[in-house]
């Protein structure tokens, strides 16, 4: 925010001023209370399934499980190895997304003739959704008769490959990149546009070439950016669900179920609500790890403005 | 001289080829849905003879219209909620802040770090003793919690930069904070209004987790719809290419000419 320090002080002064006189928080309190409701009630609900024996196929498996379900959750290899799928799919998709959305936004940033118009194609895919940006790659771009690959494969004299069968997290990881790029290019491209003009040009003339300036220069001055981005994608990419859904359904085996679809995959295709929940209470676990940090960046970012 | 013009060929060679590579999927979807369905599987090729059948089809075959009418109700149904909820109260905290405000803020957000994959097996449960399983109206106050966090923390960013001097003369002139909100703050935050709304409205349309796991039929929205494209039987690209290139046009465009607001509004007012 750009407005100075001193007229935020006198805003706020004047605002404290008006608050003894009249009282707004009946305006508040209906976000509160709906946002409160939406967080506790559900979870509430999901830790209380963790602890007894619920199956939807079964009305006589009943009564209290204590750690029942977390014991088998914790012993069955599939919560393992979809936690690691999970780390496979996150980690990659984040280490891409911030370096080639870093390259292109250097690459965005420099002038050339029709610049805005290329822009808007690099952000493009962000604005796909996941079923269609998945089916398109599953068909069009990735099948192994007939889609784009193939043929380009084929034309040089390789024999296509099979990707969702022979490579199929790569395949995922692909579709996935393929919608974040845009959205770390986007927000890099951004914060290198408020990069100062004077520091480059005194940088420029003391001799650095565009390597040194890129390390030096246009790096540290996108940490706080890059690490907005990472904190933001791993949120949604902890999640990603609907990749998987119409693409490979978690298989071959479990290659490719991440902790979303294992998750989805025990609650509502084999029923077993007690078992589900202790998976989501892991989940939440998971992601309120990542959480902490991103509310930690976020209110040092309110303090500064 | 020559330098510098050779440097700014390879660079307009470079940044266009990059982004028509990126830019390639959708393109040759786009392609696809005006070929036949032999064509979409045959040898590539930029010849051929354009065709509207698929389009056709789509409307023929499948209820498109309906799904269509469910994720615009959807998506503007649960941005007109969430607007009427956040208004007032970024309303609220922006010029009536008091010790608790940055908690509150920091707590709203933290509700969205919530995976949804946590609470679907409850919400799956509540639906289905509710009857709200596969309706867009189910699906539409999923959306307005999914995105309320979002909506008043983008309003917050938005209301703070209305100059006060303004809604002081009102003050002055002994306007209840009801009628400054309506009469004074609405007109002049119109515009961070509207793009707090479309980036909601992105959102809720895109948005695949929910869609697919509450809806399958009678509710679904086109997200859902283009996922039942993805059965084994048949294929029939050149038809998802026609429902799919339906589906993501108008989002497309509103992304691209709302990106600078959704750079803020997604990173929560930390990279402007």
């Amino acid at each position: 925010m750009a407005t100075p320090a001193s007229t935020a002080a006198a805003n706020s002064a004047v605002k404290t001023k008006n608050t003894r006189k009249v009282d707004t928080r009946p305006f508040l309190w209906p976000s509160v209370i709906v946002l409160f409701l939406w967080m506790i009630v559900p979870l509430a609900m999901t830790l209380y399934y963790s602890v007894i024996n619920y199956n939807l196929l079964d009305p006589s498996f009943t009564g209290f499980a204590g750690l029942e379900n977390y014991k088998f959750l914790l012993e069955d290899p599939s919560l393992w190895t979809s936690m690691w799928n999970t780390l496979v799919l996150v980690g990659s998709v984040l280490i891409i997304s911030v370096v080639v959305g870093a390259l292109l936004a250097v690459l965005y940033n420099a002038r050339f003739p029709g610049r805005n118009i290329a822009r808007l194609l690099v952000i493009a895919p962000f604005f796909v959704m996941p079923t269609v940006s998945a089916l398109i790659w599953k068909n069009m771009m990735l099948h192994p008769v007939n889609g784009f690959v193939a043929w380009l494969q084929s034309a040089l004299g390789m024999v296509p490959t099979d990707w969702f069968s022979q490579y199929p997290m790569l395949s995922i990881i692909l579709i996935v990149s393929w919608q974040w790029v845009p959205f770390a290019f986007l927000i890099l491209l951004t914060a290198i546009q408020s990069l100062d003009s004077e520091q480059q040009e005194a940088a420029r003339i003391d001799g650095a070439g565009p390597v040194a300036m890129f390390f030096y220069i246009v790096l540290p001055h996108l940490q706080r950016s890059i690490s907005v981005v990472i904190m933001i994608e791993s949120i949604f990419l902890l999640a990603i669900f609907a990749e998987i859904y119409v693409t490979t359904s978690g298989g071959p085996g479990l290659a490719t179920t991440n902790l979303s679809y294992l998750i989805y995959s025990v609650g509502l295709l084999q029923f077993d609500v007690g078992y589900a929940s202790a998976g989501g209470v892991i989940a939440v676990i998971l992601a309120n790890i990542v959480a902490i940090f991103l509310i930690r960046t976020v209110s040092r970012n309110m303090q500064k403005a | 001289m020559q330098n510098s013009s050779d440097n700014k060929l390879w660079l307009t060679v470079l940044g266009w080829t990059v982004a028509l590579m990126i830019f390639f999927p959708i393109f040759w979807m786009a392609l696809t849905s005006f070929k036949t369905e032999v064509e979409a599987v045959s040898t590539p090729s930029l010849l051929f003879a354009p065709t509207l059948e698929n389009y056709a089809q789509v409307f023929e075959r499948s209820d498109y219209l309906k799904f269509a009418w469910n994720s615009i109700y959807v998506s503007f149904g649960s941005t007109l909620l969430a607007l009427a909820f956040a208004i007032p109260a970024a309303y609220s905290m922006a010029f009536f802040p008091s010790k608790r405000t940055p908690g509150t803020l920091l707590w709203m957000l933290s509700t969205k770090m919530m995976p949804p994959v946590g609470v679907l097996i409850p919400i799956y449960l509540l639906f289905r003793d509710m009857g709200l399983l596969d309706t867009a109206t189910g699906l539409m106050i999923i959306y307005t919690l999914m995105n309320l966090p979002i909506v008043i923390w983008m309003l917050y960013t938005y209301f703070k930069d209305v100059p006060i001097e303004i809604l002081e003369a009102g003050r002055v002139d002994g306007v209840t904070p009801v009628q400054e909100l309506f009469m004074l703050l609405i007109p002049l935050a119109i515009p961070g209004i509207a793009s707090t709304g479309l980036l909601s409205v992105i959102l809720s349309w895109n948005e695949a987790f929910w869609s697919l796991n509450l809806t399958s039929s009678q509710g679904a929205p086109l997200t859902a719809f283009i996922a039942s494209y993805s059965a084994p039987q048949g294929l029939f690209w050149a038809k998802l290419s026609a429902a799919s290139l339906m589906a993501i046009a108008p989002i497309l465009v509103v992304g691209w000419m709302s990106q600078k607001q959704l750079v803020s509004g997604l990173t929560f007012g930390a990279v402007k």
